[in-house]
């Protein structure tokens, strides 16, 4: 526990990973930042920082941040090698000042996984994630066409874990925390989701066969089972739903592999 | 002098929507094809235009600045989306949703619009129900609702505290869908910096790829802004820190009127400044003041006192005693000029002065610590993350703080702009939520807009234009405007300043906050009328943008955007200067009622101000869209 209302300043030696772009040398270099208030954020830590160093003339540190409430998965630190810092079920944007102490080196580095290549500095391109979506994480519904909303039931112990699962905000400290920079936590609480609601169900199969093979195929790795994906999440999503989806990638191969598929090539009766 | 025909269909109030849909041209598929749309945006709205239109058949090409749709601010919305189903029973219906909108907008929003919106709203649960969206439930399965603030029914629909993210999931879900399905061509971290006007209609756009930073023209047939509302002009606010006027201003310039720009909505619950660095103000639920009292000290010295040691007489219960009837809970507008008001006479708590406290003490001594616990703990667990205070123990902190903006680019009952083929979704536009917004409307329209409005009028626009005769993005007219472009980066990146970027937005939100933003005055106005120019002088004189044009650059990123708000802020405040009453979000001191009520002024200011851009340091014109109420009579806004 944080004393409350402590105020005494603190300075800190920053560690920054600085690369001025995709495939170009990066390093890591150390900046002062200097009096710094605890209540202050990490980013707002970061935008200072980037003050000073505008006025003299040099180029800030890139970092990828939006909402800053935790919600919209953009900001991607790993913060003294952790991914979103200290604290559980946090995303950087949460960390603040008071979480280090007077003197500390803070090591800052973007998200590391040869899935996410960097950009600059400290921003990756997570594009990678929304290629999985694109595979199959969906359910088809055009607009207009929808059932009133109550025809289809929902047990309410599955809408809570189909929420449970849908906390993700994408933001990838799965991948950065895992050795392997699997994207396995990410996939499954998306099936997950969409598969534990009967709207789901006519995709089920398609849609867990298509996005871990997407997954695959973008060079993410495979869960080996340490968990540090879940310690990781600023939404403590559980490694259970990674049990999940393997059980459904491996009943909807099994299926796939003897269901007949209709042979019709389509044709109208009109 | 541009034309605003609002278009809005005779007939009954209840038929308008149905008539209309029969009446306005069509499509036909096959030609559906031909035309290419570009939706600029992926939030709430831009994401459901853009898989709602694809999904048609049109070829749809989506532009987002950040690095993936799904983060888009509607993301953070946390309380609900309203719904006219009546599934509590409870006597809620299309009207009653209409009417409590047009009220809680204290009659400055165009009825038909909001009719309108009212009756689509039913539609948009059984879509995002059948997108898979995990909306709270039942035991028996069916959906759940939750009351909230301007409303006596049950009619808000939510998915914990994060109905933003779930329903943005969902339609974000439909754009991948569509994104792999070859529908849309997706192009993210793409800002628009400007429009193409081409034979006076909108024709393309010009972007600044935000990785290579490659300047590219777009041509369209059709353009679709869905860019979101301008409140970061303020600096500080519940926006995220990429939330921009970028897009409409660029439009604006281009001739898309602006309505209403100072119709701001200032959220009277939110965690206060604590300093000088601050980026961001988190909104706390307003549905705290339901249990906690908000007071400051009666004296100034005891400010900075521990509050546990300022004793019961020596605490104001400010709201309960200037509004006895309604106390702790009258509405948002009053309860944050009270705020402002104490703070002013040097009575605010914490080292700001900025701040009142939201004291539990009573509930906890009625409910317990936990039966606190058990309504409120997520939102204490927030509150003790960022303040490292525990709200059991001492009183919250908070402050209002700016979080919606009703203004934004014209449109007429098609939401499409004066500019011919420039279509506004979402709070972008200026249409439904009149001078207040309530709480869980504007998910409802961001979606209401992009699912089942913008697909249907689109088509009476397009039908008027000849498939395939889309001008190319080599003409003059797209050249020219990278051209604008070009000048502006080069004039950025060549200004030998010394401060950064920051430094002027927070001097411009500061004015603003000051002059525009709770409470308005003539005199205010007037100054900040002069302020905002000379900042704007000294902005472009003494800026410093380090980095070059042809990589990532976010100072530049953000250079843009702030000599927009710089621009926006000086308009903001000439309409709040003009409207010489007093509606909604809108509060000029001049105008009150003895016991601190808007008093609007409906002979001279029942209507739309819609501003037309003249040229560069030029005073812009105001046009006029009268607001005739065929169905509901103007009244005065009374909740007690």
């Amino acid at each position: 526990m944080v004393a409350a209302n402590s105020t005494a300043p603190l300075s800190i030696t920053l560690r920054v990973w600085r690369q001025a772009g995709p495939n170009q040398p990066g390093q890591f270099v150390d900046y002062q930042s200097k009096d710094l208030s605890p209540n202050m954020s990490f980013l707002e830590m970061l935008d200072v920082v980037n003050d000073q160093l505008t006025a003299k003339g040099e180029e800030p540190i890139a970092f990828a941040h939006d909402c800053r409430e935790g919600i919209c998965g953009t900001c991607s630190c790993t913060i003294n090698g952790k991914p979103h810092g200290p604290g559980k079920g946090v995303a950087t944007c949460q960390v603040y000042m008071r979480s280090f102490r007077d003197g500390d080196v803070v090591t800052v580095e973007p998200f590391r996984a040869a899935a996410f290549p960097v950009i600059k500095d400290l921003i990756t391109d997570r594009s990678a994630f929304d290629k999985i979506q694109q595979a199959g994480g969906y359910i088809t519904a055009r607009a207009g066409s929808a059932p009133d909303a109550n025809a289809i039931p929902v047990p309410k112990p599955d809408a809570d874990l189909a929420m449970d699962a849908a906390t993700c905000i994408g933001c990838g400290a799965c991948v950065a925390a895992c050795k392997n920079a699997s994207a396995m936590l990410f996939v499954a609480a998306k099936v997950s989701h969409l598969g534990l609601v009967p709207q789901g169900q006519a995709e089920r199969d398609k849609r867990v066969l298509a996005m871990v093979s997407t997954m695959d195929e973008l060079g993410f790795g495979n869960c080996t089972n340490q968990y540090e994906c879940s310690a990781a999440c600023p939404k403590l999503i559980s490694h259970d739903f990674i049990a999940r989806l393997n059980r459904d990638y491996f009943n909807a191969s099994l299926r796939a592999s003897f269901q007949p598929e209709s042979q019709s090539t389509g044709g109208g009766a009109g | 002098m541009a034309t605003l025909d609002s278009k809005v269909p005779a007939g009954p109030l209840a038929d308008k929507w149905r008539k209309h849909k029969a009446d306005i041209k069509l499509v036909n598929p096959a030609n559906k094809r031909k035309y290419e749309v570009i939706v600029v945006g992926a939030g709430l709205a831009g994401s459901s235009a853009a898989s709602s239109l694809a999904d048609m058949g049109y070829k749809v090409k989506n532009f987002v600045f950040h690095d993936s749709p799904r983060r888009a601010h509607s993301i953070a919305a946390q309380g609900g989306i309203n719904a006219a189903k009546n599934y509590q029973n409870d006597g809620d219906s299309v009207y009653r949703l209409f009417y409590d909108t047009i009220k809680g907008g204290d009659y400055r929003a165009r009825e038909a619009n909001v009719h309108r919106l009212a009756e689509v709203s039913v539609n948009i649960i059984d879509q995002c129900a059948a997108q898979g969206v995990p909306f709270a439930r039942e035991y028996g399965g069916l959906l759940a609702n939750r009351s909230f603030g301007g409303a006596q029914v049950s009619r808000t629909f939510y998915a914990r505290g994060q109905t933003g993210q779930q329903l943005l999931l969902g339609a974000y879900s439909a754009l991948m869908r569509t994104v792999g399905q070859g529908l849309v061509e997706l192009h993210t971290q793409s800002e628009m910096l400007d429009l193409v006007i081409v034979g006076g209609q909108a024709k393309g756009i010009v972007v600044r790829n935000l990785v290579t930073g490659a300047i590219e023209r777009h041509a369209a047939d059709a353009v679709v802004l869905a860019t979101g509302g301008y409140g970061n002009v303020f600096n500080l606010s519940t926006y995220a820190r990429g939330s921009n006027t970028t897009a409409i201003w660029r439009a604006y310039k281009r001739g898309a009127c602006f309505a209403n720009p100072c119709y701001t909505q200032i959220h009277p619950t939110c965690i206060p400044v604590s300093g000088d660095y601050q980026s961001k103000l988190t909104l706390m639920s307003e549905s705290l003041r339901n249990d906690g009292r908000i007071w400051v000290p009666k004296k100034k010295e005891d400010r900075l006192k521990n509050p546990a040691e300022i004793a019961e007489e020596d605490r104001d219960y400010f709201l309960e005693r200037m509004y006895p009837s309604f106390g702790n809970l009258c509405p948002r507008d009053i309860a944050s000029r009270a705020a402002k008001r104490v703070c002013d006479e040097g009575r605010g708590a914490g080292t700001s002065g900025l701040g009142v406290y939201l004291d539990f003490s009573d509930a906890i001594r009625r409910l317990g610590e936990n039966g606190v616990r058990e309504r409120y703990g997520n939102l204490f667990d927030i509150y003790h993350e960022i303040t490292a205070e525990s709200a059991y123990k001492t009183p919250m902190r908070i402050f209002p703080a700016v979080h919606y903006t009703m203004g934004g680019l014209w449109v007429d009952y098609n939401l499409m702009s004066n500019v011919p083929g420039l279509f506004v979704l979402g709070e972008a536009n200026f249409s439904d939520h009149g001078a207040n917004r309530l709480g869980a409307s504007a998910l409802m329209q961001g979606l209401a807009d992009g699912y089942f409005v913008i697909p249907y009028t689109i088509g009476d626009y397009l039908a008027t234009q000849k498939p395939g005769s889309r001008p190319s993005a080599d003409g003059a007219e797209f050249k020219g405007a990278e051209e604008n472009v070009r000048a502006m980066t080069k004039r950025f990146l060549d200004s030998k300043g010394k401060q950064p970027v920051s430094h002027f937005h927070k001097r411009l939100g500061k004015i603003m906050w000051e002059f525009c933003g709770m409470a308005r005055t003539k005199d205010g106005l007037e100054k900040a009328l002069q302020q905002i120019p000379a900042l704007r002088e000294e902005f472009w004189a003494s800026v410093c943008v380090p980095g070059s044009a042809e990589t990532m650059n976010q100072s530049l990123e953000q250079a843009g955007r702030v000599a927009d708000f710089l621009e926006l802020g000086e308009l903001m405040c000439r309409d709040a200067l003009t409207r010489e009453e007093s509606c909604g979000g809108h509060f000029r001191e001049e105008h009150q009622y003895p016991d601190g009520e808007c008093k609007r002024d409906d002979e001279k200011f029942a209507h739309a101000a819609a501003w037309e851009y003249q040229g560069a340091g030029k005073t812009p014109l105001r046009n006029v869209e009268p607001l005739n109420y065929e169905f509901v009579k103007m009244s005065v806004r009374n909740y007690k």
